[in-house]
């Protein structure tokens, strides 16, 4: 069978894979985002019982492997009673993993603010929240964005890992047909090629596209 | 199912898991033995002074970089045989790691390059030195402290990679749990003690990076003072 026969008949199951790939990296982004303001802010913050708490967040997730994660969300949680649908555990699994190391970028951007806005805010008698919301916060995004965006390509990769759990993405349809049809190369090499096409051609040029927009915001044109 | 923690059933399937465990770490070390040698052929092609080796070079690396690991552990597995190439899943799986960190640490290695500054190669120059000689006593000495933290990263970042593998029937320790559970179907002990051994091997390495990434920072400010 030729690769364009190929491609007229299965192309469009992989299609629809490829929607649900996208679909958990928008949600799962979202998710990882959410958490990792979070915790970074928690992470800086001087009470020892919320820094303890983010602390030890992020090191049990950075500490176990993420397919580990998933597998215990979807098949070990149900012993507690909560049972979880496929893709909501492949979301809430890949946020909370990626939530913890984006955690720690935040929390870096957060202490490599100049000290002198952080003197400065306090010196025109900023409350802690509203120095944060107004000073430092907005200062952050150009020193996070570059390692946020490596690690959302990242995220992009682990999306992957969710057919394992049955969430009928493009790893599942292409693992799916090549169970049919034996033709691996064509249906994993289309697979490999399709991700590739988002993180390279879609993905990275939005990320990049954010980094300048948030250097602009602060005044910085040069990344 | 009932949610209750059976500890004679955790014991009696700890020995399993722990010998799975070697098997965990042994595909560690072999994976990333050999990511540290791919990443050293992807340098080499980096600083080729070929521009075509160059480009094909980074389009390599940057499609196995934002491809997943999983997929690309199928491919090898499933498509290798149809062109007679027939491999046992472990090979499979060790090319495949390799393969893909290889291009995270060829960039690991180029920034520790990178990060020796200009003027080290000008004196070089300048002494007569060969570049041979440049890069044994001048550049690799300075280049390496660099690029430990990052080299310490990726190991770990393999070790927890390794249960991928178990997806094309290498018998690892997360192979191990799902084959345990499978057998009683009772999933919660054995992922759980999964999870509880990655934390207690990944941890204490993590911290032991960290460790050397400071010991390797205080070296790097003492060089600087004593030039100073």
């Amino acid at each position: 069978m030729s690769y364009l026969a190929f491609l007229s008949e299965h192309g469009p199951t992989m299609l629809l894979g490829t929607v649900m790939t996208i679909k958990v990296l928008i949600c799962a982004t979202l998710l990882y985002v959410i958490i990792s303001v979070i915790f970074g802010l928690m992470r800086v913050s001087k009470n020892p019982i919320i820094q303890g708490v983010a602390t030890g967040y992020i090191e049990f997730f950075r500490g176990t492997s993420l397919l580990v994660q998933l597998f215990w969300f979807y098949y070990v949680l149900p012993f507690f009673g909560i049972s979880l649908e496929a893709f909501t555990a492949g979301v809430v699994a890949i946020g909370m993993n990626f939530g913890a190391y984006g955690a720690e970028i935040v929390r870096g951007g957060i202490l490599a603010v100049p000290k002198g806005q952080w003197e400065g805010a306090f010196a025109l008698n900023f409350t802690p929240a509203k120095r944060m919301r107004k000073i430092i916060i907005p200062q952050i995004f150009p020193i996070i964005l570059p390692p946020a965006a490596n690690l959302t390509v990242e995220l992009l990769k682990a999306t992957a890992l969710v057919a394992l759990v049955t969430v009928v993405d493009l790893t599942f349809e292409a693992k799916q047909i090549n169970s049919i049809t034996w033709l691996s190369a064509q249906c994993f090499g289309t697979a490999l090629l399709i991700y590739y096409i988002i993180s390279r051609f879609f993905l990275v040029p939005f990320l990049r596209w954010l980094e300048v927009l948030a250097a602009r915001k602060v005044g910085k044109d040069k990344i | 199912m009932n949610a209750e923690w059976r500890w004679d059933f955790t014991f009696e399937i700890l020995p399993k898991m722990l010998w799975a465990t070697l098997n965990t770490i042994m595909a560690a070390g072999i994976g990333y033995a050999i990511a540290m040698v791919v990443g050293l052929i992807f340098l080499l092609g980096q600083r080729t002074p070929f521009k075509i080796i160059n480009m094909i070079n980074r389009e390599i690396v940057e499609f196995i970089r934002s491809t997943p690991l999983l997929i690309q552990l199928f491919f090898v597995y499933f498509v290798l045989p149809q062109f007679g190439i027939t491999l046992s899943a472990w090979v499979c799986g060790m090319i495949t790691i390799g393969l893909h960190f290889g291009t995270y640490l060829s960039e690991v290695y180029r920034g520790a390059l990178e990060g020796v500054p200009k003027t080290q190669w000008e004196a070089c120059r300048a002494l007569n030195f060969s570049t041979i000689y440049t890069y044994r006593k001048i550049v690799l000495p300075q280049a390496f402290p660099i690029a430990i933290p990052g080299m310490g990263n990726y190991l770990v970042g393999i070790f927890k990679d390794t249960p991928l593998l178990s997806t094309i029937g290498v018998a690892e320790l997360f192979h191990a749990a799902t084959a345990v559970g499978g057998y009683h179907y009772r999933y919660l002990e054995p992922y759980t003690i999964v999870g509880l051994i990655f934390l207690t091997l990944s941890i204490p390495a993590a911290m032991w990076i960290r460790k050397i990434e400071k010991d390797v920072n205080l070296a790097q400010g003492k060089i600087k003072k004593e030039k100073v």
